[in-house]
C-alpha cells in the first residue's frame, strides 16, 4: 500500500543534500524523490539509481537510420530507375556507394538524435501543457527537496532529517 | 624513477638485430639483373597473362619518358617496349627494400611527432586530466629527433646512394623528359628538400628540448615561471607545427607521386600521426601501469585517452573519405590515377585499412565501459597501429613498387628494426626523470581526475 503521508525535507546546499542522502540511505529509509534546481553531480549514484540505457537506444536508432538510407537509395537509384546521371555507375549499390555516404551519415545521425530525444520525452513524461509536478516552487531556484514516505515513523524521520541539516521539514498529507 | 628492465632492453636489441639482418637481406636480394627480371616476367606471364599492360600503367614518369621515346623510333617499338617494361619492373623490385625501410621509419617517426603535438595541445589548453601522463609523452617524443633524421637520411640516400628509389623527381634523367616535374623543380630539388627537412626537424626538436627542460625545471622550482614559459612555447610551437607538418607531408610523402596533388593531404597525414601517437601513449601507459610504475594513473585517465583514440579514428576516416570521395566524384584524370592504381593493385590494404582504422575502433570503443578495460584498449590500439602502418604503406608503395608489393621479409624486418629502436630510445628516456611531474599547477587536479 502506498503511503499517503510524505515528509518534505528542504536543504539549501547541494553538498549538505549529498551527505543527507547518504545518511538517509544508511538508515535504510526509502527516498521517493529529490527535486533540485540543477544537476547535482553524483546524486544518482548516491541514491542508487540504475544507470540510463538511453545511449543504447540511440545506437539502435542510428542503425535503423542507416538501414533506411541504404534501402531507400538502393531502391531509388539502383533498382527503380538506374539512370545514367553524369556518368556515375548505377549498376550496383557498392559501385556508387561513395555518393550515398553523406546521406547515409546524415540519416544515421538524424534518427539517432531525434528518436533518442523523443524516447527521453516519453520516458520522463514531458510534453507541452503538462502539469508541472514540483511540490515547492523554490526547488526551481535555490532549494533542494527530499521526499520520503512515512509509515507511522514521522517523529524518528523528522529528527533524522533535522540532524542532516534540513532547513525545513514538513509533513505533507497526499491523501486529498 | 623508472628503471629500464633488462628483459625489455634485450628484447629491443634483439628486435633491432633481427630487423637489421632482414633489411640487409632485403637489399641483397633486390638487385636483379636484366635477364633475371626478364625470366621472372616470362614465368609470371605463363601463370596469368597480361601483366604487361598493367605494369605499363604505373609510375607515370617512366611511362612518359617511354612515350616520347616510342614516337622517336617507331620501328623498334616492340623490342624497345619490352626493354622498357623489363627495366621498369627491375626498378620496382630494387625499390622495395628502400620503400619498406622508409615506410617503417616514417611510421615510428610520426608516432613521436603526433605525441609531441598532443603534448603541446595539452599544455596550451591547460588540460586538467593529462599532467600525470606528461612524462610518458615526453619519453615518447625523445624518439622524434633520431627518428626524423633517419627518415630524412633515407629519403636523401635514396636519391644519392640509391638509384632514385623513392622520389623520381630526384632523378635528373626523369626530370629532363618531364614537363610537369620541371614546373615543380623550384620546389622539388634536392638541396631545398634537405634544407626544408632540416628546418622542420630543428623546429620540432627545439620545442621538444625546451618543453622537456621547463617540465623538469618546474619539478624543483619555487614559482610557476617554468610553467608559463612552457605554455608560451607550446602555443608558438603549435603554429609552427601546423605549417611544417603540412609541408613535411608534401615533401616526404606526397612527392613520391610528383604528378599528383591533394589539398587536404597535410591534414590527412596529421590525423594519421595524431591517432597513432595517442594510441601509443595509451599502450605505454598501460604497460607501465601494469608494472606498477604509474599508480597515480587510474581508469579515468585511460577512459579519456581511449576517447581520443575513438574520436581521432573517426576524424582520420572523415579526412580519408573526403579526399577519396571528392576525387572519385569528379573523376578528373590527372587526380584520379592516384586512386586508380591503389584500387587496382592495392584493393585489400586500401579497403582493409578502412575496416582496421574505422569500423573496428568505432565498434570496440563506442561503449564507455569498454574504454576503461586495459586489455580492450590494448587490443584496439594494436589494430589501430597496424591500420595506420598500412595507411603509410598505401601512401608510399604504389608510387615506388607498384603492383610488386608484398608484406614480406623487407617490410616486417623494417618494422622490427624501428620498433626495437623506438622501444630502446623511448624507455631509455623514461628512466631519465621521475614518472610524475612535481609542482605542475594542474598536477593535483589530474591526480584526482574522475570522469
Amino acid at each position: 500500500m502506498e503511503a499517503s503521508k510524505v515528509i518534505h525535507a528542504i536543504y539549501n546546499d547541494d553538498d549538505i543534500l549529498m551527505s543527507a542522502v547518504k545518511k538517509v540511505k544508511a538508515e535504510r529509509h526509502h527516498i521517493e524523490e529529490i527535486y533540485t534546481p540543477f544537476p547535482v553531480h553524483g546524486l544518482d549514484k548516491a541514491m542508487g539509481l540504475a544507470p540510463t540505457r538511453i545511449a543504447i537506444t540511440s545506437f539502435m536508432y542510428g542503425l535503423v537510420g542507416l538501414t533506411v538510407a541504404i534501402v531507400m537509395m538502393n531502391f531509388i537509384m539502383i533498382e527503380d530507375w538506374p539512370q545514367n546521371i553524369g556518368g556515375k555507375p548505377s549498376f550496383s549499390y557498392l559501385e556508387n556507394m561513395p555518393a550515398f555516404v553523406p546521406i547515409m551519415f546524415e540519416m544515421t545521425v538524424f534518427f539517432a538524435a531525434h528518436l533518442m530525444v523523443i524516447t527521453f520525452y516519453l520516458r520522463s513524461r514531458m510534453w507541452p501543457f503538462k502539469k508541472a509536478e514540483n511540490p515547492d516552487p523554490r526547488t526551481t531556484d535555490d532549494h533542494f527537496l527530499m521526499e520520503i514516505a512515512v509509515n507511522g515513523n514521522e517523529k524518528e524521520l523528522e529528527d533524522l532529517l533535522k540532524e542532516t541539516g534540513a532547513v525545513e521539514v514538513n509533513l505533507i498529507d497526499k491523501a486529498h | 624513477m623508472y628503471t629500464f628492465s633488462n628483459k625489455l632492453k634485450t628484447s629491443s636489441i634483439i628486435l633491432m638485430v633481427l630487423g637489421l639482418l632482414g633489411v640487409g637481406y632485403g637489399f641483397m636480394t633486390s638487385h636483379k639483373s636484366f635477364e633475371e627480371v626478364e625470366h621472372l616476367i616470362a614465368s609470371e606471364g605463363a601463370h596469368h597473362g597480361g601483366g604487361h599492360d598493367e605494369a605499363a600503367a604505373h609510375a607515370a614518369p617512366s611511362h612518359d619518358a617511354h612515350a616520347t621515346d616510342a614516337h622517336a623510333d617507331d620501328a623498334h617499338n616492340g623490342a624497345d617496349a619490352h626493354k622498357k617494361h623489363v627495366e621498369h619492373v627491375q626498378h620496382q623490385i630494387a625499390n622495395r627494400p628502400w620503400s619498406a625501410l622508409y615506410v617503417a621509419a616514417f611510421f615510428f617517426m610520426m608516432i613521436a611527432l603526433g605525441v609531441l603535438a598532443f603534448y603541446a595541445i595539452q599544455i596550451a589548453s591547460q588540460a586538467g586530466w593529462s599532467p600525470v601522463l606528461f612524462r610518458v609523452m615526453e619519453g615518447i617524443t625523445a624518439y622524434l629527433l633520431p627518428g626524423a633524421l633517419i627518415v630524412l637520411a633515407i629519403a636523401v640516400a635514396s636519391g644519392t646512394i640509391g638509384h632514385y628509389n623513392l622520389f623520381v623527381w630526384m632523378d635528373p634523367e626523369v626530370v629532363a623528359h618531364d614537363k610537369l616535374i620541371q614546373g615543380k623543380s623550384s620546389f622539388l630539388n634536392l638541396p631545398w628538400f634537405i634544407i626544408r627537412g632540416l628546418v622542420f626537424i630543428a623546429g620540432w626538436s627545439l620545442y621538444r628540448h625546451f618543453s622537456r627542460k621547463f617540465s623538469i625545471a618546474q619539478d624543483t622550482a619555487e614559482d610557476n615561471s617554468n610553467f608559463k614559459k612552457s605554455f608560451r612555447i607550446a602555443a608558438g610551437f603549435l603554429v609552427f607545427f601546423i605549417y611544417t607538418e603540412s609541408m613535411m607531408s608534401w615533401d616526404w610523402i606526397m612527392s613520391v607521386d610528383p604528378h599528383w596533388f591533394s589539398t587536404l593531404f597535410g591534414w590527412y597525414v596529421f590525423a594519421s600521426m595524431f591517432v597513432s601517437g595517442i594510441t601509443v601513449i595509451a599502450l605505454i601507459t598501460i604497460y607501465l601501469k601494469s608494472r606498477g610504475h604509474l599508480e597515480f594513473v587510474n581508469e579515468n585517465h585511460l577512459h579519456d585517452v581511449a576517447k581520443f583514440m575513438f574520436a581521432m579514428s573517426i576524424f582520420w576516416t572523415y579526412l580519408w573519405f573526403s579526399q577519396f570521395m571528392l576525387i572519385w566524384y569528379s573523376n578528373i584524370p590527372e587526380e584520379v590515377t592516384y586512386f586508380v592504381s591503389r584500387f587496382n593493385d592495392y584493393k585489400l590494404p586500401f579497403l582493409g585499412m578502412v575496416v582496421l582504422n574505422f569500423v573496428f575502433p568505432i565498434l570496440m570503443l563506442m561503449n564507455a565501459d569498454y574504454k576503461r578495460i586495459p586489455w580492450f584498449v590494448v587490443m584496439t590500439g594494436l589494430v589501430i597501429l597496424f591500420g595506420h602502418y598500412i595507411d603509410i604503406f598505401n601512401m608510399i608503395m604504389p608510387a615506388t613498387v607498384g603492383d610488386r608489393w608484398f608484406i614480406g621479409i623487407p617490410e616486417i624486418s623494417s618494422i622490427l628494426l624501428f620498433a626495437g629502436l623506438f622501444i630502446f630510445v623511448v624507455f631509455n628516456a623514461l628512466t631519465k626523470a621521475p614518472l610524475l611531474v612535481k609542482r605542475y599547477p594542474f598536477k593535483k587536479e589530474s591526480e584526482e581526475f574522475h570522469y
